[in-house]
């Protein structure tokens, strides 16, 4: 029987992306020079399992490139490769091109096949060129490191001093294939409640008897006097020393099910200089001399020895006692942690979005249904009419908490979006010279999917522009008295029923005076006009428009900051910009939370009842006939607040018979979209309310000017107006 | 009748269900199969820069749904809409996917087997009167049903109003 492995794809691409990403994410932490062993561990594990998952689906290219990434993590991981600049770069361009091969094989194209093999190339020439590394560097400037970073350094200076050594030819093949057995040390101390929990410490050291050669010494001193002793609770603990197990890990997995119950460490009596460092330290490589059972494993561990003295010697031997207890204590979280990211996201599960939707669809109905009955009910008469009443309050409430919930179903935290920023930010500062600190708030902000989908991009593009445009060069920074790294503010919050989203900077500020030259010199603004700063501000969004002084590859070409106002407004939001001169400057967007709901204006025209999102209406108004003229006898256009503004006929567009066709009749609805602004004439505003946005594409196809349907309590389908396409339309039927 | 498949457009089996419904003084026929609800005729919101046969939508539990009159698509004379006038939710393939949408007819018949080998082609006639949405004829009970094709007819309809409104967005830009 064969397998259909291909139904498991799209779970394991999904996956991957979602390890690299947090495999990116780890590797942009890493510190250099000091690396943080669970954090190597975390890397390791994502490249270790994405090799497997592609050896499995037989995607060869990638699980032979995962495979000398793994190598190279390994050396990290067991101490034998130091964290450099060049490599946590070489890291990071393997996530680029682990993500660009997946998304090739995803879609079934090539795999840019010299990129991955020169990657590969830096990886394998890295990891060949680690073993000339320590030995050059002796174990004197090693060990001034030591004293500088007394906490976790001396551990790796004893290690790279013995493994140094360890790799010159006559110790190396006499180590790997001596009988040594390995001698382990395990402090198991339970916890008082580790009875109580089900664990039996005597299985336990039954079943290590059972690993090999044991010696097991009981500590009592924490025994209460009889007369205190609660026979449930356990007052002993153990040291035991096993010999046999080749690693660690089987002595740990007798342990497995006390895990939290009491605090274990396992300790490599003899080190094996070749492979296990996680246990090892210099202090007791130098410890297992005492038991090196023949001549070679003698020679290694001389040199551990030696190792340990000439830090010890330079490090006051104190120094060096201490570290051996971290590094033990380092790998038994690393450990948990390996079982602790299975448990983090435990708590969800993957669901197609388009079952939610076919939920949210249900709800919907449910909740239209629901008005329907409640309109009903207000008219109902006779003896039961009030409890039935009273009754249907009480489904509304529930049906609201039921729309609510439904609802949060589709949200996720902004993090999703704010996660690839760090990585963007890092590129961006080394390559522009600059020193940027990107600090990111609000992470934990929810706004729906499809939301956050669209306005990833927008995003990009204004921290770009900060980064690029706003923060000044270190050196410009340090003249203006500002400290040399900039700041760039990531930051979402909750307003209302929206989502505030602000990108802000400690730069120089928008340069009016330089945005105003070029709209004059561009003919956008007359050379006397005179404009507020937010018009100024304003102009940024004109297509073609950047100040930027020099094209880079970053930003400058002019095509952006219209297309990120584009992009929200598809999205029923806002963007603002504030600046302060040599201060900063601040770009604010709002945007809805949904976009299945928005808030409307319902208005009447003739038979017809349109809904106008409520983001694009500026006001309403009853027009006196003084307030229209007639421009070149078409187009009417009214005046308001000094500017004029086109009047569009609803009942003309959407072809209905309006109550009256006197604009001094009806009312004048002044919205805007695109960043222009119109008067809608309709017969009457009938009441604002929240409605859910139902597609008419799905059946139908898309209109010009309309941007989706609703349906309204009484179960009648009305049109969402699309203002920015309402105008395009508008200005071309008169223009034709 | 009792053995019929259930995939009632199986040609292997010989015969599939048609529901008819009655259109001035013609019956036509579609394939049981694509029909999802039928319903009394009800107010439907206009929708601009539509097809004069396209009257507009409706709500459809929740999902908006485009009418047809099939009338005015066969250009037959405009009939007024009375108690008896029905909607027919039917599904079509579209290369989009599925697609639904309603057609207004004057009232449903009946549910009849039809048997393949009855089926004739539809006689040429003429480029005046379009055929090709016309999957042949069969006569029921004395009477001739006219079985269509609402992919063909319908689908077209609604691809369409997409390419024209895509077009339209051109322009715009």
């Amino acid at each position: 029987m064969t397998l259909d492995l291909t139904q498991f794809h799209g779970v394991f691409f999904e996956e991957s992306f979602e390890a690299l990403d947090s495999m990116e994410s780890a590797l942009l932490k890493l510190d250099v020079g000091a690396p943080d062993a669970e954090r190597i561990n975390t890397i390791f594990r994502v490249a270790h399992s994405i090799k497997g998952g592609s050896a499995t689906f037989g995607f060869t290219a990638i699980a032979s490139f995962t495979h000398s990434l793994e190598t190279m993590l390994d050396e990290m991981r067991s101490g034998r490769m130091h964290v450099t600049q060049p490599i946590s770069n070489i890291l990071l361009k393997s996530v680029d091109v682990m993500r660009a091969m997946l998304r090739a094989v995803q879609n079934n194209q090539p795999i840019d096949a010299q990129s991955v093999a020169d990657l590969q190339f830096d990886l394998e020439l890295a990891i060949a060129q680690k073993d000339a590394a320590p030995s050059a560097s002796t174990s004197a400037p090693a060990a001034a490191v030591a004293i500088a970073q007394p906490s976790a350094a001396p551990v790796a200076v004893a290690q790279h001093a013995a493994v140094s050594t360890a790799s010159s030819p006559a110790a190396a093949p006499g180590l790997t294939t001596t009988g040594e057995v390995p001698r382990w040390e395990i402090s198991f101390k339970p916890h008082q409640e580790l009875l109580a929990r089900g664990n039996d410490p005597l299985r336990m050291l039954r079943e290590l008897a059972a690993l090999g050669k044991v010696t097991t010494r009981a500590m009592l001193d924490s025994l209460p006097s009889l007369d205190e002793l609660d026979s449930r609770s356990c007052y002993l603990s153990w040291t035991i020393e096993v010999e046999g197990p080749q690693d660690e890990q089987p002595v740990r997995e007798i342990f497995d099910w006390a895990e939290g119950d009491c605090d274990l460490t396992v300790t490599r009596l003899n080190p094996p200089v070749a492979t296990g460092v996680e246990t090892s330290t210099g202090l007791e490589a130098a410890a297992g001399v005492a038991h090196a059972p023949n001549a070679a494993t003698e020679l290694a561990s001389a040199a551990a020895q030696e190792a340990t003295a000439s830090a010890s010697a330079t490090a006051p031997s104190a120094a060096a006692t201490p570290a051996a207890q971290p590094a033990v204590k380092e790998a038994a979280p690393a450990k948990q942690e390996g079982l602790g990211s299975n448990v983090g996201d435990s708590g969800s599960i993957r669901v197609s979005v388009e079952k939610i939707d076919e939920l949210m669809n249900t709800v919907g109905e449910l909740v239209i249904t629901q008005a329907m009955l409640s309109q009903l009910g207000q008219k109902l008469e006779g003896p039961d009419a009030e409890q039935f009443r009273s009754s249907l309050a009480n489904l509304e409430r529930n049906m609201r908490g039921l729309q609510e919930s439904v609802m949060r179903v589709r949200m996720l935290p902004i993090s999703f979006v704010f996660s690839r920023f760090p990585r963007m930010a890092r590129d961006l500062a080394q390559r522009l010279g600059k020193q940027i600190d990107l600090k990111l708030t609000g992470q934990e902000t929810e706004l729906d999917k499809t939301v956050m989908e669209k306005i990833g991009d927008p995003l990009v593009h204004l921290v770009r522009n900060s980064i690029d445009h706003g923060v000044e060069m270190p050196d410009v920074r340090v003249a203006k008295g500002k400290p040399a790294v900039g700041t760039v503010h990531l930051d979402a919050c909750h307003r209302g029923g929206n989502i505030a989203v602000e990108v802000s900077d400690d730069g120089a500020g928008l340069d009016k005076e330089r945005i105003l030259a070029k709209a004059r010199s561009r003919g956008l603004v007359g050379p006397n006009d005179t404009l507020t700063d937010e018009q100024v501000y304003d102009l940024v969004f004109l297509p073609g428009f950047s100040t930027a002084e020099k094209t880079t590859d970053v930003s400058g070409r002019g095509v952006g900051m219209d297309v990120v106002r584009r992009n929200v407004n598809e999205l029923g939001g806002k963007i603002e910009i504030k600046s302060f001169p040599g201060k900063g400057s601040k770009f604010l967007i709002t945007l809805p939370l949904t976009l299945a709901i928005v808030d409307g204006q319902s208005v009447a025209v003739g038979g017809e009842t349109y809904i106008v999102p409520l983001v694009s209406i500026v006001e309403s108004m009853q027009l006196k006939p003084t307030q229209v003229s007639r421009v070149a006898g078409r187009g009417e256009v009214l005046s308001f607040r000094g500017d004029y503004l086109p009047i569009i006929r609803l009942h003309e567009i959407f072809g209905v018979e309006p109550r009256s066709r006197a604009l001094h009749e009806g009312l004048i609805v002044v919205a805007e979209g695109d960043g222009r602004r119109v008067g809608l004439f309709v017969d009457d505003l009938l009441g604002q309310q929240q409605v859910v946005i139902k597609s008419l594409e799905t059946n139908y196809g898309r209109i010009e000017g309309v941007s989706g349907a609703t349906i309204l309590g009484d179960g009648c389908v009305s049109l969402i107006l699309d203002l920015p396409g309402l105008i395009r339309a508008a200005s071309m039927s008169y223009a034709a | 009748m009792t053995t019929h498949p259930t995939n009632g457009t199986d040609a292997a089996a010989g015969s599939q269900q048609v529901l008819t419904f009655v259109l001035g003084n013609e019956t036509y026929g579609v394939d049981i199969l694509r029909v999802q609800e039928i319903r009394g005729f009800s107010a439907v919101t206009k929708i601009p820069h539509a097809p004069s046969h396209v009257l507009g939508v409706l709500n459809l539990r929740g999902s908006i749904v485009p009418i047809v009159d099939l009338r005015m698509r066969f250009s037959l004379e405009r009939a007024e809409y009375n108690a008896v006038t029905v909607i027919i939710v039917l599904s079509v393939q579209s290369s989009t996917g599925r697609r639904d949408f309603g057609v207004v007819v004057d009232g449903v018949s009946d549910v009849v087997d039809v048997k393949t080998a009855e089926v004739r082609a539809a006689p040429e006639l003429g480029s005046a009167s379009a055929t090709e949405y016309i999957l042949g004829l069969v006569p029921v009970a004395e009477r001739m049903v006219v079985l269509l094709d609402i992919d063909c007819l319908i689908g077209n309809d609604l691809r369409t109003v997409s390419s024209s409104n895509s077009q339209l967005d051109h322009a715009a830009a």
